[in-house]
């Protein structure tokens, strides 16, 4: 049976030389964790199933730095990486495959123009393109919208795109089903309700894209505790989960929170 | 000097890397020529079947007369599924035809592609598989599976919703339908078992 996945996220900031992690709090607050191929590298020893890189300055001009990092991890980390940040089109997609990357995950740049995520998975496959959505919940219902209960209740869930500084007005589960029908093959679906909060993932989100798409979906946003894994795991079909502060400050190892959830019935690769 | 086939299709980093990684001596061969005189091919691959037979039909002759002189070969996921004689997935492409039987989708019903790590129930002792044990898991990325006539190729198989198979041996050939080169230290180990049968 296929194994609940553990991803750590760094967040990079290609700003200088060989690029550094950041950790921001409601995008105030800025930490640093360390150097890119350096913590992606303990990440792997510690039992990392997968490593998403996203590059939060997103520029044009820095896409040569996170090239360099994903050569560099390759070369010595050995599960899939994935990697985001303002790619825009299937040229872009080849440079980072290129250096190493066997994921890229996009957001703002689909939701812009949907044909992109067609594009990245006719030449190199469905697992090769992950999309990301960042979603708001919004209680006042609409017609046509995909409704989901919540003990707050009933909401639908808005998309946001640049970096969550903009808003849709696209249903996040309904874009989720569309991504699948383009060809994406999996979706990484952070809840912007709960990042940063650490109150834990937001189960009615997780558990309606889960059910309402065939494709993996990756819980993200608000995990503080192995606890909060295990809840999501429990609660929802995500098929993997993803934490950036936990393990970046070294409140926890990865390979104990995967003891921890085995100890609980959760299917883990130990 | 153990060649990768280079024909085209995808991402050769990781596998150039992981061999590397074991000390192999990996070089990305992408003529057919360039196989005569390896001491191991490897044979990866992602896309689509038909694809990929479009692509590696140039190097068949040159992988027939290899996998005849006995040269061990080692096919990655696709390169697991070209062995085959034909794939639901390319109706009308026929594959080398090495293992006789097709490929199959998944069924309605399980998560398609199956993304992830999963366990293997290994089926008999094999070279390849040596210190690789039922507990241990691999990475697959996958949505159509083997389906071989003859059931003792079969190496290692896993569970998606029905039994896949995950390892094939046949001789000098082995197959796998995981990436070893994505599968932490376990895949090293397949990489490094396979690369020393290329120094019998």
């Amino acid at each position: 049976m296929l194994a609940r996945r553990i991803i750590p996220c760094l967040d990079c900031d290609l700003g200088v030389p060989g690029g550094r992690v950041v950790k921001g709090i409601e995008f105030k607050e800025i930490r640093y964790a360390g150097v890119p191929w350096q913590l992606a590298g303990k990440y792997y020893e510690d039992g990392a199933d997968e490593i998403v890189f996203l590059d939060i300055t997103a520029s044009h001009e820095r896409r040569e730095t996170m090239v360099s990092v994903i050569k560099k991890t390759s070369e010595s980390v050995f599960v899939p990486l994935a990697v985001g940040g303002g790619i825009r089109s299937a040229k872009e997609a080849r440079e980072v495959f290129n250096a190493g990357a066997d994921k890229i995950t996009v957001n703002t740049s689909a939701l812009k123009r949907p044909e992109l995520i067609s594009e990245i998975s006719d030449r190199y496959g469905n697992q090769a393109v992950v999309v990301a959505i960042d979603a708001k919940r919004r209680y006042t219902l609409e017609p046509g919208r995909e409704v989901v209960q919540t003990p707050e209740g009933p909401c639908w869930f808005e998309c946001s795109f640049y970096g969550g500084r903009k808003f849709t007005g696209i249903d996040a589960v309904a874009w989720a089903k569309r991504a699948q029908s383009l060809g994406a093959g999996e979706i990484l679906l952070t809840s912007m309700d709960r990042d940063g909060t650490y109150d834990g993932f937001d189960i009615p989100l997780t558990d309606a894209a889960a059910k309402r798409v065939r494709i993996p979906v990756i819980a993200s946003g608000g995990c503080a505790s192995p606890d909060h894994m295990l809840e999501v795991f429990q609660k929802t079909d995500a098929s993997a989960a993803l934490a950036a502060s936990i393990f970046h400050f070294g409140e926890w190892n990865i390979q104990d929170v995967k003891r921890y959830l085995k100890e609980r019935g959760v299917n883990v690769r130990l | 000097m153990i060649a990768i086939v280079d024909y085209g299709m995808g991402n050769l980093f990781s596998i150039y890397n992981a061999l590397h990684h074991v000390e192999a001596d990996p070089r990305i061969i992408s003529e057919p020529e360039g196989l005569a005189g390896a001491a191991g091919i490897v044979v990866p691959g992602v896309g689509a079947f038909g694809r990929c037979m479009d692509q590696l039909s140039r190097f068949g002759v040159a992988l027939s007369q290899a996998l005849e002189e006995g040269t061990p070969i080692l096919g990655i996921c696709i390169g697991l599924q070209v062995l085959f004689e034909e794939s639901e997935e390319s109706p009308g492409t026929p594959g080398l035809g090495w293992i006789k039987g097709r490929v199959v989708r998944l069924p309605d019903g399980v998560m398609i592609p199956q993304m992830g790590w999963n366990s293997l129930s290994i089926k008999r002792p094999v070279q390849v598989l040596e210190g690789i044990s039922d507990k241990d898991m691999f990475y697959f990325v996958h949505s159509y599976y083997g389906q071989p006539q003859d059931r003792s190729v079969i190496a290692a198989t896993t569970e998606h919703g029905v039994e896949v198979i995950a390892a094939i041996a046949k001789d000098n050939l082995f197959a796998t339908q995981f990436h070893p080169e994505k599968s932490g230290a376990k895949g090293l180990k397949i990489l490094e078992n396979f690369v020393r049968s290329t120094r019998c």
